[in-house]
């Protein structure tokens, strides 16, 4: 056996290749707290899903509500802003997929794709009712602003739906983008009908 | 010699002492409490020291304890029809009753059980908080929402309780010593009279796990004072045991993950102590 | 550091790096630095120390990303890191009882230090540095304690501010200078957040000279020889690095079998009730590892120089190396020293028994106050310092020291 200062065990032992390899296990698994605990809380996690009451808002009137920490859109359209948001051909538009989180990304943006599939409501509830409802993400896809709505009194660009006043971006009666600089549709967040007058979001 | 003077001196200190009475003239007729007070007896005319607790071996003792679902929503259900007229439970949210380690409520359950409460509402859209009749603005609460409390604050709860003030009981299992037995002492420990040395104040009732002996709280349980849903009969002792259940739960939610990361842990530390042992002999054969 | 460094480069990154900026031959020589091979368990908590700072900077970072130090929050961030914040509760319990460890490791390690006479020339500095330290930890501990803000947290920080009151002349103006009001309150809470967070990075830096100052001379060892012969030593890798580790997985078991099977076993249950300014709990009991500085403190009947002894008993330390007389430093070769010595450790511990209890409370079912034995072990505790080292040093006949620690090795006590 070696007597200098600097001498080591020479043999790879498994011994030591096992207990460097728990130890690395374990030091593994013990990091997992440090990094979850960074997600969000289970507080937070409850507010992930809220649900909206319908019945105070009126056609032509568009509220906000907050979800997730950013603003939603929730508009009661007119039968004019549906009409107008149906002449629209999907390949005319900048960003022709609908991105509805309830339907497969390769959706394309009709006004149709843009309204909620999921009616939970009473059987029978007739299509034309939900379509006067949009519910979207009010976050500007561009840099992330607050697009304003537009009013029957007040219409914000040229499009008759939003117009985000930071650079510009206007969007359409669906919440489609029809001048950029934002490159997408507003988002549709995952909803459902769960009666005619309420919707659950996330 | 200077340990020999320290010895004389402090024996002289001490002679006054050690041949004085150690009783107390009042002491309670209970055996010396050593058990759940650090502090002995002390003189007397000051309050008297409460009896130890009961104990009761509960379902969540010890390293591999668990609580009883069936009790937790029993004793759900004592807080809900019995408790929460007086005392707040704000640290839980009506979504922890349907959470891992808990008293398992369904999410839509806990939905249901939700909405039936209602909770201030945020100001309407001319920024009032209250409505016509100046009621305060109110909500149907959703799970994210917090147990509201009976009380909106310290003094209203005060004024409604005869200058008492009922303490919320999300922690009221850690914040007493004692914990599970003592609540369920002093819950079970009403109906008895006091001794003769003991006058009740007015308001107040005699209790001799309390400190003092006396408590402002009314004896909340009786028999059938709950109906259970699961058709468990409801005698006194069985609603304190559910009540407690379900109040240490709310006072611990995390105990059952706990202690299964613990034996986890425990193990996982045993093998690599072991072989760290092994280790340690190996690299140094020959060299101590 | 004692010494050219013997490391070869191996790489050619390692080759551009030495030159500019030499860590990794400042690693390297760590690992090889030549350690006594004799070291005992006793020797193994410096290791254990820095586990467990690195244990309480961790989680507590973690813990402030958090935690709201606003006096009408705080509780209720404590209660949301427990119950809301993924492995919030764990790491919360981690904190609060690694403090506790830390103490019980620091303490052992100080014990270690006075029975081998670690501190003695030429490691009066790093004994120097070791007292800084545990100040610095009483502080830390102190302030972190206040930041749940339940009722001892509260009462807690308003008695041992109150502390600085009894200075003459000044005393009031400090204190409502470290409160930032009239009482402690949500200024008090802030600054004490700052520090809190500011203190154990101070704690990493003079460890950081702690080390350095010992790697000077190079460890002392149970024998209490200076080693000459190259084979007295071993290098600190593999040897110690495995050995300190077993020691360190010990350890941590017993700080697993609290954190998760008795986490609020070492804590006062009335800080589970948040702070009232106006209701104050029946006692005011600091945490353990404060208790026999407690004691002092009270078995004093005058404020000032109640609080006078409190800090000459911890100055006291600072003048160990000088006030141990003895010319042979462990006490293996020390009848009469060790028989003090382990009057002292049942002194501290009366002290914190004594300390634990109200101040009015006699002992068990007799009639004799404990602030008597509070007095006595407080008188004790300055004459083992003042009277008994010097003189027991000068007086006593020591057995003969080995020359060399092969014999010893195999003898008295043993190695591990």
């Amino acid at each position: 056996m070696a007597h200098s200062i600097t001498a080591e065990p020479t043999r790879r032992d498994f011994l030591y290749v096992a207990t460097a390899a728990v130890g690395a296990v374990g030091t593994a698994t013990a990091l997992w707290p440090f990094i979850d605990q960074m997600n969000p809380s289970a507080d937070v996690l409850a507010l992930a899903s809220i649900e909206v009451d319908l019945t105070p808002i009126q056609p032509g009137q568009s509220v906000t509500f907050t979800w997730r920490s950013h603003p939603l859109f929730v508009r009661r359209r007119t039968p004019a802003e549906i009409e107008a948001a149906r002449m629209v051909r999907p390949q005319d538009l900048l960003d022709p997929v609908a991105r509805n989180a309830n339907l497969p990304e390769n959706a394309p943006a009709t006004d149709d794709n843009r309204l909620s599939p999921k009616v939970g409501g009473p059987p029978g509830a007739p299509q034309m009712r939900k379509a006067e409802w949009l519910v979207i993400s009010g976050v500007c896809t561009h840099l992330g602003c607050t697009p304003q709505a537009s009013t029957p009194t007040d219409i914000q660009g040229n499009y008759g739906g939003w117009l985000c006043h930071c650079h510009g971006s206007q969007y359409d009666t669906a919440g489609r983008v029809r001048v950029g600089p934002a490159p997408r549709n507003l988002d549709v967040p995952p909803y459902e009908f769960l009666s005619d007058t309420r919707i659950r979001v996330g | 010699m200077i340990v020999r003077t320290l010895v004389l001196a402090s024996a002289l200190l001490f002679a006054q002492y050690a041949t004085a009475d150690a009783q107390e003239p009042q002491a309670a007729q209970a055996a010396a409490p050593a058990a759940a007070a650090p502090a002995p007896p002390k003189a007397p005319a000051v309050t008297p020291a409460p009896l130890p607790p009961r104990h009761v071996n509960w379902s969540f003792d010890g390293p591999f304890g668990a609580y009883d679902r069936g009790s937790l929503q029993r004793g759900f259900q004592v807080y809900k029809d019995v408790c929460s007229a007086c005392h707040a439970l704000t640290h839980i949210a009506f979504r922890n009753l349907a959470e891992a380690g808990g008293p398992g409520f369904t999410p839509d359950q806990v939905r249901a059980l939700a909405a039936s409460y209602r909770v201030p509402a945020e100001p309407n859209d001319q920024g009032q908080t209250v409505d016509a009749m100046g009621q305060p603005l109110t909500r149907a609460a959703t799970p994210a929402d917090y147990y509201p409390p009976p009380f909106p604050n310290e003094k209203a709860t005060r004024a409604a309780n005869n200058g008492a003030l009922p303490p919320d009981l999300s922690l009221v299992v850690k914040a007493r010593d004692g914990g599970s037995d003592y609540v369920y002492s002093v819950l079970t420990g009403f109906g008895q009279q006091a001794p003769a040395g003991e006058t009740v104040g007015g308001g107040r009732f005699y209790n001799p796990y309390f400190k003092g002996h006396q408590i402002a709280m009314p004896p909340p349980l009786s028999d059938g004072s709950v109906m259970y849903a699961d058709g468990t009969m409801a005698t006194v002792d069985q609603e304190a045991r559910d009540v407690v259940t379900f109040l240490t739960w709310a006072s611990d939610p995390k105990m059952e993950e706990r202690k299964l990361i613990g034996s986890n842990v425990i193990i996982f530390l045993l093998l690599l102590t072991s072989l760290l042992y092994f280790s340690y002999h190996r690299v140094w054969y020959g060299k101590h | 550091m004692a010494g050219p460094s013997t490391y070869q480069p191996k790489s050619r990154f390692a080759r551009w790096l030495e030159p500019r900026l030499p860590i990794i031959s400042f690693a390297a020589d760590f690992m090889v630095y030549p350690t006594p091979r004799n070291l005992n368990v006793w020797y193994a908590f410096g290791a254990i120390l820095a586990a467990f700072l690195a244990i309480q900077l961790v989680t507590g970072i973690v813990l402030a990303m958090h935690y709201t130090p606003d006096a009408s929050l705080a509780f209720n961030s404590v209660e949301h890191i427990m119950r809301d914040v993924n492995f919030g509760w764990l790491l919360r319990y981690m904190h609060s009882n690694g403090a506790s460890f830390f103490f019980l490791a620091v303490y052992i390690h100080m014990f270690r230090g006075l029975y081998y006479g670690s501190y003695k020339a030429p490691r009066e500095v790093i004994w120097i540095l070791g007292v800084l330290l545990y100040l610095l930890m009483m502080a830390t501990a102190f302030l972190g304690y206040t930041l749940p803000w339940g009722q001892m947290s509260f009462w807690a920080a308003t008695v041992i501010t109150n502390l600085f009151s009894a200075i003459p002349v000044v005393g009031t103006p400090i204190v409502q200078w470290l409160w930032g009001g009239f009482g402690v309150d949500n200024a008090t809470l802030h600054r004490f957040f700052s520090l809190h967070y500011l203190l154990p990075f101070v704690i990493a830096g003079v460890v950081i000279l702690h080390i350095w100052a010992l790697h000077v001379p190079g460890n002392s060892n149970p024998v209490g020889i200076e080693l000459t012969r190259p084979k007295d030593k071993v290098a600190f890798h593999p040897y110690y690095t495995v050995k300190d580790s077993f020691y360190v997985a010990l350890f941590l078991i017993f700080y697993a079998a609290i954190v998760f099977y008795a986490p609020e076993f070492l804590v006062t249950t009335v800080n589970n009730t948040p702070a009232n300014p106006i209701v104050t709990p029946e006692e005011i009991v600091p945490e353990w590892y404060l208790l026999p500085y407690y004691a002092i403190l009270r078995s004093i009947p005058n404020k000032l120089i109640g609080v006078l002894a409190l800090f000459a008993a911890l100055v006291t330390l600072f003048f160990i190396p000088w006030l141990d007389t003895s010319k042979v430093r462990s006490a293996r070769f020390r009848p009469t020293y060790k028989i003090y010595f382990w009057l002292f450790v049942v002194d501290a511990i009366t002290l914190g028994y004594v300390g634990a209890h109200p101040v009015d409370a006699t002992l068990f079912n007799t009639a004799i106050p404990l602030v008597w034995i509070g007095r006595l072990a407080t008188l004790y505790y300055f004459l083992h310092f003042w009277l008994i080292m010097p003189l027991v040093g000068r007086i006593e006949k020591p057995n003969p020291v080995p020359d060399s620690i092969a014999p010893a090795a195999h003898g008295t006590g043993g190695a591990a």
